[in-house]
């Protein structure tokens, strides 16, 4: 799987939390997720269930807490999927 | 002088309507929301009928974005659905969700009888015993928290007052009235969005039902399943939904020239301390007369000007008892009380939010002059015939309507009674 092909996948489960106006192709490696998304704190925890269910793979928590901007998302889904 | 509160605002999702314009002509109309629930047949419920809300999932996409549907159950989407309606109907502005402005001046409170029951029975329980907490998310604290139907309500409008959740069984929804009435009258509040909400689940009414309490008789016959006041009652009808009023300090309402349905003139909130025939599940009838004349007296009017009752009437074995109290807290002869009418008997029991959905009912009566029907007590019971004069089978046009009273009671032998004045201008 292509780095692109997470990204687009990432940005797809991030919509449904996210309460910018932010449009999709606005939406790059660098974008924070409680900043610019303006993503409530509480649900990254299920953005990165949503991440398990739509890459089959597990995610630590330890993992999970260090995930802050998009890129730190994909790079962590590229490094479990291989 | 007390600071005086009106009701500038109605919102309502109910059994047999959604929407204020829509319950007033189900009202009128008499049209029930009792329909047969499969599912309670299947599990051996005695009950297979419920007040259930109609189409509600298409309804709610319609207010709210997929962000803000997170974390939010049934009881939380009526919740805030009555509320975002009552907001508007009272004329104000939905603030942005990234806006820095806080409305110091206006608070809520939502009440609720059992509270997120659906998310407790379809997920928390069954992830947990299944040792998958983990996978549960971030939003079951929010959906099963007792204040759930309210805490969500301050963010919708940015609330910076009172924000909290009354619990006081079938009472609540009333209670809430009162105690947002109280806190305006206070001057801690201009505005105070009060009612209650209750979700549909089977594991709300399994309870009700394993007590007895729900009519066992009538499930091949659902819209006949409710039968406040009859001889052939048989028990009350679960319902679901939620009912909440802007309520507003009389002189912001003239102030931004709002509209104004009603007065609360008068309330009173006790307790019969399951002493002298109270129980956990039965009144105790001096604490209810009391209740009823104590906002009279806060009312500061005469038993004889009550021009119509809204009763707590459920279609138990309580019906009779309580259209005594009535008659002897109003001093009345039984062929001289009031016109009296049970919403209950049209939605079903909506629990913590039949008060909320009965005092929508009422603000609509006395500010279009009409008294919905009371259907299906044609039997009318032995006890309560001395009263039949007094009875509502149908809708009938009172533009005279001046005071109108509406009294809840719950289990722990709690009441609450309203006194509403219509709006004169």
């Amino acid at each position: 799987m292509t780095k692109e092909e997470v990204l687009k996948k990432v940005v797809d489960i991030l919509k449904k939390y996210s309460k910018s106006e932010l449009a999709p192709e606005q939406i790059t490696m660098e974008t924070t997720i409680l900043d610019d998304l303006k993503v409530n704190s509480a649900r990254l925890v299920d953005i990165v269930l949503d991440f398990e269910d739509a890459f089959d793979i597990q995610v630590d928590d330890a993992d999970a807490d260090k995930v802050r901007t998009v890129g730190d998302g994909v790079e962590l889904i590229l490094s479990k999927v291989g | 002088m007390k600071t005086r509160v009106v009701i500038t605002g109605l919102g309502v999702i109910a059994p047999n309507a959604y929407g204020v314009e829509a319950y007033e002509k189900a009202l009128r109309e008499g049209k029930s929301g009792i329909s047969f629930q499969p599912e309670l047949k299947e599990l051996n419920f005695g009950c297979q009928v419920a007040g259930v809300v109609q189409e509600y999932e298409s309804i709610v996409r319609r207010y709210f974005s997929e962000e803000q549907l997170l974390g939010m159950n049934s009881s939380i989407k009526f919740a805030c659905i009555a509320a975002t309606d009552a907001w508007k109907d009272a004329g104000l502005e939905i603030p942005g969700h990234d806006v820095d402005y806080v409305n110091w001046d206006t608070g809520a409170i939502v009440g609720t009888g059992i509270g997120g029951m659906d998310t407790i029975g379809d997920k928390l329980i069954p992830f947990t015993n299944a040792g998958k907490v983990r996978r549960m998310g971030s939003t079951m604290v929010e959906q099963v928290m007792a204040s759930g139907v309210s805490a969500k309500i301050s963010g919708l409008f940015a609330l910076g007052n009172q924000v909290t959740t009354n619990s006081s069984a079938c009472s609540t929804g009333t209670e809430a009235v009162i105690e947002a009435t109280n806190r305006i009258r206070q001057g801690f509040a201009k505005r105070m969005l009060a009612g209650g909400a209750e979700g549909i689940s089977k594991y709300i009414w399994a309870g009700f039902d394993a007590m007895r309490v729900l009519n066992r008789d009538r499930n091949d016959e659902p819209e006949k399943a409710s039968r406040p006041m009859s001889e052939s009652a048989g028990g009350f009808i679960p319902g679901s939904g939620s009912g909440i009023i802007m309520l507003e300090s009389l002189d912001s309402a003239l102030e931004r020239k709002a509209k104004i349905y009603a007065e609360v003139v008068g309330t009173a909130l006790n307790c019969g301390g399951q002493r002298m025939g109270g129980s956990m599940t039965a009144p105790n009838p001096e604490s209810v007369r009391r209740c009823i004349r104590e906002a009279l007296k806060d009312a500061n009017i005469r038993p004889t000007q009550i021009d119509t009752i809204n009763g707590h009437l459920t279609a138990t074995f309580a019906d009779p008892y309580e259209v005594q109290n009535w008659v002897d807290a109003l001093e009345v002869a039984p062929k001289k009380l009031p016109l009296i009418n049970s919403t209950k008997s049209l939605v079903g029991h909506a629990l913590g939010a039949a008060g909320g959905l009965e005092v929508v009912a009422c603000a609509l009566q006395l500010s279009r002059g009409f008294i919905h029907g009371s259907v299906n007590c044609e039997d009318l019971h032995e006890k309560i015939k001395p009263c039949e004069a007094s009875v509502v089978h149908k809708t009938q046009e009172v533009p005279g309507l001046e005071y109108q009273a509406k009294a809840s009671f719950g289990f722990g032998d709690v009441n609450s009674c309203l006194i509403l004045k219509k709006w004169k201008g």
